[in-house]
């Protein structure tokens, strides 16, 4: 199972540091989160981008990761 | 890529293919189109930092002889607060649409109220002096100290700190509370035997592109409309103006013009909606160019910020917990860049204890924009002077001390992900081991060294390549061409191609001619349109075998290409590029290759800066005696740019230092709009900036390029900021070192 880390922001929605999550797919990742944490909103996660094994991508929709992956949501980038 | 590749034309210093334009003065920059019927329009600003508008009576204004239109926020019709991607991320459609006309109340001085187009840009002054407008003036907020106290004045009755567990009910001026962590910073302190913390502070400073903003819009009959301005984002300027005056994107091209510099101030739109709701009321094009004073005192500058470093280490040079706190002004609208301040302050450094929180501000300045590396030169700054103080009472190098405690492969960030390959301690050996890091300080002078991290960003690019019959062909990229893109894209598709780069002619292409390109910023043009370029050239390669195997009559996998030759192996025949061009009306149609991509893998880039300043003791007056900047790029597609994008940034980030800052009176009003008095470095200013590109190549880019527009603007703060306590031997906490306050400084302490 992938393992989700939130950061300390993300900590005020679920009270805790990390968690496994059993789906594969970042949408059914997110599903799996927002349906644990009761004020995690889907909207919340899903302006995020996600860093999937360090790689940091901006638009994860069709994302899949692989069973030992470490997922972390982070603010979006843009630059000047 | 991981390993070193041959290349035949990638890191060659080519002609730049828009540099005959550019001297001889041919290239169209902004205020440069002029078409039939045009007028001109003009913005009436806010005298005031701060006060609400009981009136507009643009009677007058619309009865002078001369006048077309006039129009005020209500002629953009029904904006309502919904986020839009508008060039430096995401945007509140309505706080967008109040800062290009202001709606019930301005939010600081030059804040736009109403625009005039007129037969002339005389007539269009003359009839702005005829808008009566009647305020009630209130008192301005100018910085975050005052608008963070309990009672400010508060700008935005609407707005309620975020980031809390429990959103506040009552108004404030702080839009946004972020904290990240990671460790148990108490902890690292415990175990530290020198902890040293400081308070600092950046001032507001202003891009300094030399082209005013600048735009012609012209709204058709039937209903088409066009916008020609300078920007670094034209589809996203596409996105804001559609949505500001309700119309649908098919029926707004932009043009994007050649541009005067942009550094992220030209991510976001001030007068292109104006300009097109001028010209929709007026039925005729409609130029609008700002002067000097308006670009100050009305776009975005970045954020003045108030900012706290606390580092502990051990006596062998550990570094075992880094705190920082920092205010960052967002201007009249929320959204400064102090998330990537907070996720950006210790990154260089691969400590397990970090803390780091950090406020966006509302106050009544003009609302900030992106600027180079937007956030992390004022975050770095205080965590780089600390490290230095710290290297100090140690008694330790301070490039030892950074090299002990360099990020590096796997290092946590503390906003998430492990670090991949990154190149910070070959900058660091390479600055130890530079001549000027080895070369004696000359009497008298100081010396900083300073690193910096930026994130570099991918994203959409939209490429197509068109081949013509000869062989040669066209290169269109969405993103506007601000440091060289056309030049490294050129080359990055005659690698592919294999054929000389001068064979193709790279245009920046209209938002009708490519899909949807996100803006040229967060270093991603090289990077992210890079490897849209070498798609399309690799599906023009594709097609070439393709076209060749049906002439040989042949399965496409038998045929090789190489030297921007096709080869049958199957047999003895050869066609070169052109033949194969050339025969396209005989085998399906013309040849033409697509790369539109969403790109990832983005690699970060560390530099690190060394500098050399001497000060007149009496005076206060510095003076950069020497100064080397180093920085990984991956690869250096076009080493002459790179180059010049590492000297760009450090004389920015040396001006920032130095001398720039906006200075308000008492009514918050801008005194010093200029060049003149608001001093940026001059080429007489500075020595040669030194350069040494490091190359750790990016395993996500085919060629392993990382972004390098942006870091270069980091170090320099405190690169130089150390380097004048030196020579001074005092610590400077406050930028910038202009001769008042360094004057003061060797003064009083």
């Amino acid at each position: 199972m992938a393992l989700v880390v939130f950061s300390s922001e993300l900590q005020l929605f679920t009270g805790e540091e990390c968690t496994h999550v059993e789906a594969a797919r970042f949408k059914e990742i997110v599903a799996e989160l927002v349906d644990k944490y009761e004020s995690l909103t889907e909207e919340k996660l899903m302006e995020m981008a996600v860093a999937i094994d360090g790689e940091i991508i901006h638009t994860p929709f069709l994302e899949v990761v692989g069973e030992d992956s470490e997922l972390h949501f982070l603010h979006r980038i843009s630059g000047g | 890529m991981s390993e070193a590749q041959e290349f035949k034309y990638i890191g060659q210093r080519t002609i730049r293919p828009d540099g005959y334009d550019k001297v001889t003065g041919r290239a169209q920059y902004g205020a440069d189109l002029s078409l039939p019927g045009m007028i001109w329009g003009r913005t009436l600003r806010s005298p005031h930092a701060h006060a609400k508008i009981v009136s507009i009576d643009t009677s007058k204004a619309e009865a002078h002889p001369d006048v077309f239109a006039v129009v005020t926020f209500k002629d953009f019709g029904s904006v309502e607060g919904e986020s839009i991607n508008a060039g430096e991320g995401a945007a509140d459609v309505l706080d967008l649409a109040r800062n290009c006309l202001a709606d019930d109340k301005v939010l600081y001085h030059g804040h736009a109220i109403a625009a005039v187009a007129a037969r002339t840009e005389r007539a269009a002054d003359d009839a702005l002096d005829l808008i009566d407008v009647k305020y009630e003036v209130l008192s301005p907020v100018m910085d975050v100290e005052d608008a963070m106290k309990e009672g400010a004045p508060v700008l935005h009755e609407d707005m309620f700190t975020q980031g809390y567990e429990e959103t506040p009910s009552t108004p404030s001026n702080i839009a946004t509370r972020l904290e990240m962590k990671m460790g148990d910073i108490e902890a690292g302190f415990a175990e530290a035997d020198v902890i040293v913390e400081r308070e600092f502070r950046t001032p507001t400073a202003h891009q300094g592109y030399i082209e005013p903003h600048a735009c012609t819009a012209r709204y058709d009959e039937d209903g088409q409309s066009m916008v020609w301005c300078c920007t670094q984002g034209h589809f996203d300027v596409r996105t804001s103006t559609a949505k500001l005056l309700g119309l649908d994107l098919s029926k707004l091209k932009v043009v994007a013009s050649e541009i005067g510099g942009g550094f992220g101030g030209k991510t976001v739109v001030y007068q292109e909606p104006v300009a097109l709701a001028l010209s929709r009321k007026a039925g005729r094009p409609v130029k609008m160019v700002m002067n000097r004073d308006e670009v100050f005192i009305a776009t975005g500058p970045t954020s003045a910020a108030k900012l706290k470093a606390k580092v502990g280490a051990k006596k062998d040079g550990t570094i075992t917990a880094m705190q920082g706190w920092m205010a960052y002004e967002a201007g009249a609208f929320k959204g400064s860049p102090m998330m990537p301040g907070v996720m950006t302050m210790f990154t260089p450094y691969d400590c397990g204890n970090v803390q780091v929180e950090g406020f966006d501000v509302v106050v009544n300045k003009s609302k900030v924009a992106a600027y180079r590396a937007p956030g992390a030169p004022q975050a770095e700054f205080a965590a780089e002077m600390v490290v230095n103080e710290v290297a100090e009472k140690i008694g330790m190098d301070p490039i030892e001390l950074r090299l002990k405690n360099a990020a590096k492969e796997g290092t946590q960030t503390i906003y998430g992900p492990k670090l991949k390959t990154v190149g910070l301690i070959e900058c660091l050996e390479a600055a130890r081991d530079s001549d000027h890091y080895k070369s004696a300080l000359a009497d008298g002078c100081g010396r900083g060294i300073a690193a910096g991290f930026w994130f570099n960003i991918g994203g959409q690019s939209s490429v197509s390549i068109n081949m013509n019959t000869d062989g040669t062909g066209t290169i269109l990229e969405g993103s506007p061409d601000i440091g060289g893109s056309r030049a490294s894209m050129q080359m990055m598709a005659a690698e592919v191609l294999q054929i000389e780069p001068s064979n193709l002619k790279p245009i920046v292409a209209d938002t009708d001619s490519l899909p949807y390109s996100q803006g040229t910023g967060g270093s991603r043009v090289t990077f992210a349109t890079g490897m849209a370029v070498i798609e399309a050239a690799e599906d023009v390669v594709k097609q070439i075998k393709e076209r060749a195997a049906a002439i040989w009559n042949v399965t496409a996998e038998q045929v090789d290409y190489a030297d921007g030759v096709a080869i049958n192996t199957a047999g003895e025949e050869k066609m070169s590029l052109a033949e194969v061009c050339q025969a396209a009306e005989k085998t399906g149609g013309q040849i033409s290759g697509t790369g539109n991509i969403n790109a990832r893998g983005a690699g970060p880039s560390f530099a690190v800066h060394l500098c050399d300043t001497k000060v007149d003791q009496e005076t206060g007056k510095v003076d950069v005696v020497r100064y080397t900047a180093i920085q990984d790029a991956g690869k250096a597609i076009h080493p002459s740019y790179v180059e010049g994008q590492f000297q760009g940034g450090a004389v920015q980030g040396i001006g920032w230092a130095l001398n720039e800052e906006y200075i308000f009176n008492d009514d918050g009003v801008m005194e010093n709009p200029g060049f003149l008095d608001y001093r940026i470095p001059l080429a007489s200013d500075l020595p040669m900036i030194e350069t040494i590109i490091v190359e750790v190549p990016n395993s996500f880019h085919p060629y392993g390029v990382r972004g390098v527009g942006e870091s270069g603007i980091i170090p320099p703060l405190a690169a130089v900021g150390w380097s004048v306590g030196d020579a001074i031997d005092r610590k400077v906490e406050e930028l910038p070192c202009s001769p008042p306050r360094v004057l003061s400084l060797i003064q009083n302490g």
